[in-house]
C-alpha cells in the first residue's frame, strides 16, 4: 500500500512537472525520458560484465527501422516504434555472432567497429538510408484523444506523457527481467562465469540473451526519438552520444538498478539548468570529461554510493 | 595503369608512417601501463595545434614547432600518467574511461582556444620529386616518411640495445618480476608515456601542413589506429608497423579506386575479421589483455 502511494505521488508530480517548465525545457524532458530508457538498457547488458561501444548506433537501428517502414511503408507510428525494437534486437542477434566470440577489451573494441561499419553504411547508400543527410520529414505521432486528455504530438508536453508511459513499462519489463532467474544468471555469468558454466550455464547464450534485449529496448528509445525530432542521420549516434551514455551510467554507477538512470538525470539537470543558464554550452564536453575523471578516481561505485550511505545511516539510526 | 599503381604505393607509404607513429604509441602505453588510450588520438591533435600556434601563428621555424609539439605532447602524456592512470594502475577500465574524459577535456580546449574551424596551416614547401614523368611524391610527405623511419629505428636502437630499453620491456612483459629486479615500475611507464604519447604528437605536427587540422580530427585518427593494433595483435610493436603498412596500402587503394567511405568500411571490416579469427593479432601472443 505504502510502495503504490510513493508511486502515484511520482506519476502525479510527473503529470504536474512538465506544466510548470519553459518550452525548451518541456522539450529537454523528453530527451530524458527517452535516454534513461538507453542508459537502463545499457545496464541490462553491463550485467554480464560486457561494455558495448555500440549501443547507441543500435538505437539509431531502431530510429532507422521505425522511421523507413512508416514513411515507406505507411506502418502506424505506434507499430513502427515496435518494429524498430524488433530490427535492433534482430541486428544485435547477428552480430552476437562474430562479437560473443570476444570478450572484454576485444569485445569493446570489437562492438565499437561493428557499430562504425553500420554507420558508415547508412552514410554510404542513399537508398534507403538517405546518405550523409540522413532521413527527414519522419511520420510525427498521430494525435488521439482519451477522453480525459486530447494529445496533441505537436506539443511536446503530449509526447512526454506518451513516451513517460511507454518508458516506464520499459522499465518496468527491464526490472523484471532483472529480478527474474533470467536476471540472476546474467550477475552469475559476470561475477561466477566458471561456477555457472560448471552449473550448465550456457555463458554464451546468456550474454547474447542480455545483449538482444538490451538492443530491443534501446531501438525502441531510438524509434521515440526519431518520430519526436521527424530527421535523423547518422551522426546523431556517432560516438560522441556514446560517451555520454557511458558518462550516465559510470557517473550513476552500474552497480544498481536506479544508479544509471539517476546519472542521466542529475548530469541533464547540471546540463540542462547549470551550463545553459550560465551559456557554458560550449564547454559542456570539458565539464563531462573533468566529471567522468573525477568520478572514475574518486567515486568508482558512482552516484549511488552516495544514496546507499544515506540510506544505510538510516537503517543504523 | 603501372604509374597509377606506384603512385597510390608511394601515397600509402606516406599514410603507414604517420599511422605507424600513431599506433606504436599506442602499443608501448598499452605494453607496459596496460591501458588503452582513447585519448591517443587528441594527442595527434594536440601535436598539430603546437604546429598551428607556433609555425602557422608565430612564424617559428617548422622543425621547431615540430620538436615542440613531440616535447609539448609527450608532457601531456606525462600528466595523464601521472593523474589517471598511476591511481587508476589496478583498475584498466577505469584507466579507460578516464583516458575518455581525457579526450574531452583537450577537444573542448582546442575548440576554446582556436575555434571549431579547420586551421590554415601554410605548407613547408611546394616542391615536389617527379620519378619517371609520371610518378612525383611532394617533398612534404617525405619528411614525414624520413622522420618516421628515423624515429622508429631510434625507437628500436632504445628498447634492443639501452638499459632503459630493457628495463621497460622487462616491465612489459611481467611488471611484478620486473619490480623484484629492481626495476622501478613507476619511471618505465612515465618513460613509455612521454615516449608514446611524444610520438603521437610528432605525428601530428609533422602532418599538420598535410591534413585539415580541426579540433575534431582525432577521431579518425583512434579509429585507425584500433584497427591497426587489434590486426598487428594488441602489444606488439612489430606487427603495429607491419599491420600499419598492410593497412595504409589497403586503405589507400580502396580510396584510389572506389570511395573513401568504402575505404574505412573495408579498414573496420578486416579488423572484425581479425578479432573473429585471431583476436592475438597476427604478431600478438595470447598473454596479456
Amino acid at each position: 500500500m505504502r510502495n503504490f502511494l510513493i508511486w502515484a505521488v511520482v506519476a502525479v508530480a510527473l503529470i504536474i512537472l512538465p506544466n510548470l517548465v519553459s518550452f525548451s525545457q518541456q522539450e529537454v524532458l523528453v530527451f530524458l525520458t527517452i535516454n534513461i530508457l538507453v542508459v537502463a538498457s545499457y545496464r541490462l547488458l553491463t550485467l554480464t560484465g560486457e561494455w558495448s561501444l555500440g549501443h547507441v548506433v543500435i538505437m539509431g537501428v531502431g530510429a532507422y527501422a521505425s522511421a523507413l517502414v512508416t514513411k515507406e511503408l505507411g506502418l502506424w507510428v505506434p507499430l513502427g516504434i515496435l518494429v524498430g525494437g524488433a530490427s535492433a534486437a534482430f541486428i544485435a542477434f547477428l552480430l552476437s555472432y562474430p562479437l560473443f566470440r570476444m570478450k572484454g577489451f576485444y569485445f569493446l573494441i570489437g562492438s565499437f567497429a561493428a557499430g562504425e561499419i553500420i554507420r558508415l553504411l547508412w552514410k554510404r547508400f542513399r537508398d534507403p538510408f538517405g546518405g550523409a543527410k540522413g532521413i527527414k520529414g519522419i511520420d510525427p505521432m498521430p494525435d488521439f484523444s482519451i477522453g480525459i486528455y486530447q494529445f496533441d504530438f505537436f506539443e511536446p508536453v503530449s509526447y512526454f506523457y506518451f513516451s513517460a508511459v511507454v518508458v516506464a513499462l520499459c522499465l518496468w519489463i527491464l526490472w523484471r527481467i532483472e529480478k527474474s532467474p533470467v536476471g540472476l544468471t546474467f550477475h552469475a555469468v559476470h561475477w561466477q562465469d566458471k561456477l555457472a558454466q560448471a552449473s550448465g550455464v550456457n555463458l554464451r547464450s546468456y550474454r547474447t540473451l542480455a545483449f538482444v534485449i538490451a538492443s530491443g529496448f534501446a531501438g525502441i528509445a531510438g524509434a521515440l526519438l526519431a518520430h519526436y525530432i521527424g530527421t535523423i542521420n547518422p551522426n546523431s549516434f556517432d560516438v560522441e552520444v556514446m560517451v555520454f551514455v557511458l558518462t550516465w551510467a559510470i557517473v550513476g554507477g552500474t552497480g544498481t538498478f536506479y544508479g544509471p538512470i539517476l546519472g542521466c538525470i542529475v548530469l541533464t539537470i547540471l546540463n540542462e539548468i547549470v551550463l545553459r543558464e550560465l551559456g557554458l554550452e560550449q564547454t559542456r564536453p570539458l565539464i563531462y570529461g573533468l566529471i567522468l575523471i573525477l568520478s572514475i578516481l574518486f567515486m568508482p561505485n558512482g552516484l549511488e554510493s552516495i544514496v546507499q550511505k544515506f540510506t544505510r545511516r538510516k537503517e543504523a539510526k | 595503369m603501372f604509374e597509377l599503381l606506384a603512385q597510390t604505393g608511394l601515397n600509402a607509404a606516406y599514410a603507414a608512417s604517420y599511422i605507424s607513429l600513431v599506433a606504436v604509441g599506442l602499443v608501448l602505453i598499452f605494453g607496459v601501463m596496460g591501458v588503452i588510450n582513447f585519448a591517443h588520438g587528441e594527442l595527434f591533435m594536440a601535436g598539430s595545434y603546437v604546429v598551428v600556434a607556433l609555425y602557422a601563428d608565430r612564424m617559428v621555424p617548422f622543425f621547431v614547432a615540430v620538436v615542440a609539439g613531440l616535447i609539448f605532447v609527450g608532457i601531456l602524456g606525462l600528466i595523464m600518467e601521472r593523474a589517471l592512470f598511476r591511481p587508476l594502475r589496478d583498475n584498466p577500465l577505469g584507466g579507460l574511461v578516464a583516458s575518455i574524459g581525457f579526450l574531452l577535456i583537450l577537444q573542448a580546449l582546442a575548440v576554446l582556444g582556436f575555434g571549431v574551424r579547420m586551421e590554415y596551416v601554410p605548407p613547408l614547401t611546394q616542391d615536389v620529386i617527379v620519378f619517371a614523368d609520371k610518378i612525383s611524391i611532394p617533398v612534404a610527405r617525405l619528411y614525414v616518411i624520413i622522420a618516421a623511419v628515423v624515429m622508429l629505428s631510434a625507437l628500436w636502437y632504445f628498447l634492443k640495445r639501452t638499459r632503459f630499453g630493457w628495463a621497460l620491456r622487462a616491465s612489459a612483459q611481467d611488471p611484478e618480476a620486473a619490480a623484484l629486479q629492481g626495476i622501478s615500475v613507476t619511471q618505465t611507464a612515465m618513460i613509455a608515456m612521454f615516449i608514446g604519447a611524444g610520438f603521437a604528437g610528432l605525428a601530428g605536427a609533422l602532418t599538420a601542413p598535410l591534413v585539415s587540422v580541426n579540433p575534431h580530427m582525432g577521431h579518425t585518427i583512434i579509429v585507425t589506429a584500433f584497427i591497426v593494433i587489434i590486426v598487428g595483435g594488441v602489444g606488439s610493436l612489430e606487427g603495429a608497423v607491419v599491420a600499419s603498412v598492410v593497412y595504409a596500402f589497403v586503405h589507400t587503394f580502396v580510396t584510389t579506386f572506389y570511395d573513401g567511405v568504402l575505404a574505412d568500411i573495408t579498414g573496420l571490416s578486416l579488423m572484425l575479421i581479425v578479432l573473429i579469427v585471431k583476436p592475438t593479432g597476427l604478431f600478438g601472443s595470447a598473454d596479456r589483455a
